[in-house]
């Protein structure tokens, strides 16, 4: 094969299958992106004064930082949630697997709108969860708060938590467990020196798919939320639908997309070693089988 | 009531000469289905023996070292280590070494990391576990691979650093379930010679999962011989293969002759219709009366002469045809259909054999005291 003729060397044309999709993403979303970057520097009149705007006009920085936060909250109880969610599905039959990973995935499956009303309908004043609160004394209605909010998008950001957790972990071969244990750990301890680190590649993959989603949500939080206590996302629909400040927006956008790039880089050299391990550990388990 | 004896640090450069007694009485497990995984298992391992647990898949041998571990729990019966009862202790404090078929080294650690594991576990001071590690390292041949992962070893490489980390906090027993089942055929014979080598260094008590009959025999001691959860026999490899007590037996080490007996009595069997003479001190004890029995013979003590020949006075004979020669490389084997025809047999070829061919009809015949009649 290695030895074939010169013609064979011609590197095949695989990137051919590329190029549909390299089409569609440079028209929606490519071309959008610079147009948009393109007008938040002022078009040929370069200035960064929309951007020198963002940190100076009181509101943008505060939104950031409150996004950052839900979006920080959102991931933590996704991940708290999540985990024992995973675990339990690599332990349970294939039958049970199979009905915990629909029900990790109807919010995927039902609309957005229809997901969101049904929230207002739980959380919204003397409503199940208020009425529940009330029974402690806990006059609070999360209809209209940011807390509300966070409640909301963890339950349709779970799955993305649970994917790639379920699949780390059920990369993990179990005998590794006993091998601890026969060596002289108590369970917690070997569950801790050996599944919980090599569960980390899955752990990042879910925390980072979390968090950047977390950062973009639109509907829940305008729905669910009060423009009081914006997001990120609503100041954007305010700034291009209402004020049609297209350059603000754009420089906005543009500051979003690269705090998000710089986040995804970072946790990924941080996580980049931890999942090739775990993919070597996924692989070889499967050669014992 | 604590067995596990230098569960404390005492740092000694090798661990002493002593092993664990290991004792199992009545041990069943039962996971619920058609028959116990193992049933009724009784068996003392001496201290420092080589005991290998021998079987057919499925027969119990990984749940019996499993139940010793201390990764199984008792349906009935007791472990105990040294005299001391251990059925309720958890894994983690039984102080045994282990090695698993698939290595289960750590994947995200070192190789030094993976056998620091234990020792770190049990606290000692970090110059020791250097040390040791270096050590026990040396001892299984990989001095310089502290460095690498897991992956970047071939087979034979992860199996000897699993060695290492199972024998280097010093455990006065070792259980090992197939731990070469993975690996080509020259390097088990290298990693068998050095399985013995460190049982001699160490001391310890071995207990070894196979269902390798060669490998059962090139390293016991003693061999437990499992069938359907249950104990078949027990004994040295000569003892089991010499003196089989039942067919199971017979079939499972070597190759045997079998003739299904229709009747023992009076110094005599009965197969087809031949009348043989039987020796009583070649009778299995487990021959009960009433009981279904067999002659076995193997294939060596089988000597064949041309049909016309002469067979020695009092030895057992039949009539028999070569069917086909096998060339075995250092011998040929004559594979024979006997009697009436319906029982195949084998004989292995000697010198002055050799020009028998096939298709020749022949005596074949072989010493009273060379037989066996065992339970069938
Ligand atoms: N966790 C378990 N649950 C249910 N049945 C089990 C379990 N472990 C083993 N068994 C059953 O117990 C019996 C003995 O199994 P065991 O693993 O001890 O056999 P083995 O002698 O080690 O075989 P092999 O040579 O194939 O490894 C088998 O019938 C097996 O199906
Ligand atoms: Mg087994």
């Amino acid at each position: 094969m290695a030895r074939a003729p010169k013609r064979w060397r011609t590197p095949s044309p695989h990137w051919l299958f590329l190029v549909p999709a390299l089409a569609l993403l440079t028209a929606i979303l490519l071309v959008p992106l610079v147009n948009s970057v393109y007008r938040s520097v002022g078009r040929s009149d370069f200035t960064l004064e929309h951007y020198a705007t963002l940190f100076t006009d009181g509101v943008t920085l505060k939104v950031l930082l409150r996004t950052a936060t839900t979006a920080a909250m959102v991931t933590l109880i996704a991940f708290l949630l999540g985990y024992p969610y995973a675990y339990v599905m690599t332990r349970v039959g294939p039958r049970l697997r199979g009905i915990l990973l629909v029900i990790v995935l109807i919010p995927f499956w039902t609309s957005v709108m229809a997901r969101n009303f049904a929230w207002i309908v739980i959380l919204q004043r003397n409503g199940p969860v208020h009425s529940f609160l009330k029974l402690f004394g806990l006059d609070v209605v999360l209809y209209g708060s940011v807390a509300g909010v966070t409640v909301a998008m963890s339950q349709v950001l779970l799955p993305f938590m649970v994917l790639p957790l379920f699949s780390a972990l059920s990369g993990i071969d179990r005998r590794l467990l006993l091998a601890a244990r026969g060596l002289g750990s108590h369970p917690l301890k070997a569950f801790w020196k050996v599944y919980w680190p090599l569960s980390r590649g899955g752990v990042v993959a879910g925390l980072i798919l979390v968090f950047t989603l977390s950062l973009g949500f639109y509907v829940t939080p305008a729905l669910l939320g009060t423009p009081k206590e914006s997001l990120v996302a609503q100041l954007l629909g305010q700034r291009t639908t209402q004020l049609l400040d297209f350059a603000g927006a754009g420089a906005l956008g543009f500051l979003v997309l690269v705090i998000t790039l710089v986040l995804v880089a970072w946790a990924n050299r941080f996580g980049g070693t931890i999942s090739a391990i775990g993919v070597v550990a996924a692989s070889r388990t499967k050669d014992r089988t | 009531m604590s067995v596990t004896t230098s569960h404390a640090a005492a740092p000694a450069p090798l661990p002493p000469r002593a092993g664990t007694r290991i004792r199992l009485a009545n041990v069943t497990k039962d996971y619920g289905l058609a028959v116990p995984a193992v049933d009724d298992v009784s068996l003392t391992i001496e201290p420092g023996e080589f005991m290998t647990l021998l079987g057919p898949s499925g027969s119990g041998k990984t749940t019996t070292l499993n139940l010793i571990a201390g990764f199984e729990t008792l349906t009935a019966g007791t472990i105990s280590l040294n005299g001391a009862d251990v059925s309720e202790l958890p894994s983690h404090k039984r102080n045994l070494g282990m090695l698993f078929q698939n290595y289960a080294l750590f994947p995200h650690m070192t190789v030094a990391q993976n056998v620091a594991y234990p020792l770190r576990e049990r606290k000692l001071p970090k110059a020791d576990i250097t040390r040791k590690v270096a050590e026990v390292l040396d001892l299984v041949q990989l001095t310089g691979r502290d460095g690498h992962f897991p992956a970047q070893l071939s087979g034979g490489q992860q199996q000897r650093v699993a060695l290492a980390r199972a024998i280097v906090f010093g455990p006065k027993a070792l259980l090992l379930d197939e731990p070469l089942g993975a690996l080509d055929r020259n390097l088990r014979a290298t990693l068998q010679l050095e399985i013995r080598r460190i049982h001699r260094e160490v001391g310890s008590t071995f207990v070894f999962v196979t269902h390798d009959q060669e490998e059962a025999m090139n390293l016991s001691d003693r061999i437990a011989l499992f069938n359907n959860g249950r104990i078949e026999q027990v004994g040295t490899p000569e003892a089991l293969y010499q003196s089989p007590e039942t067919l199971f037996t017979a079939r499972f080490l070597g190759d045997s002759n079998v003739f299904e007996l229709s009747r023992v009595a009076e110094g005599t069997g009965t197969w087809e219709d031949q009348t043989w003479p039987v020796d009583s001190r070649t009778v299995s004890p487990r021959v009960g009366a009433g009981g279904r029995s067999a002659l076995v013979v193997r294939p060596e003590d089988v000597r064949l002469v041309a049909g016309d020949g002469v067979v020695p006075p009092g030895a057992t004979s039949v009539p028999a045809t070569i069917r086909d020669i096998e060339y075995m490389g250092a011998y040929r084997t004559a594979v024979l259909s006997l009697g009436r025809g319906n029982a195949v047999g084998r004989a292995r070829l000697d010198a002055t054999e050799s020009k028998l061919g096939i298709g020749q009809p022949v005596l074949a015949w072989w010493l009273v005291e060379r037989q066996r009649i065992v339970a069938a």
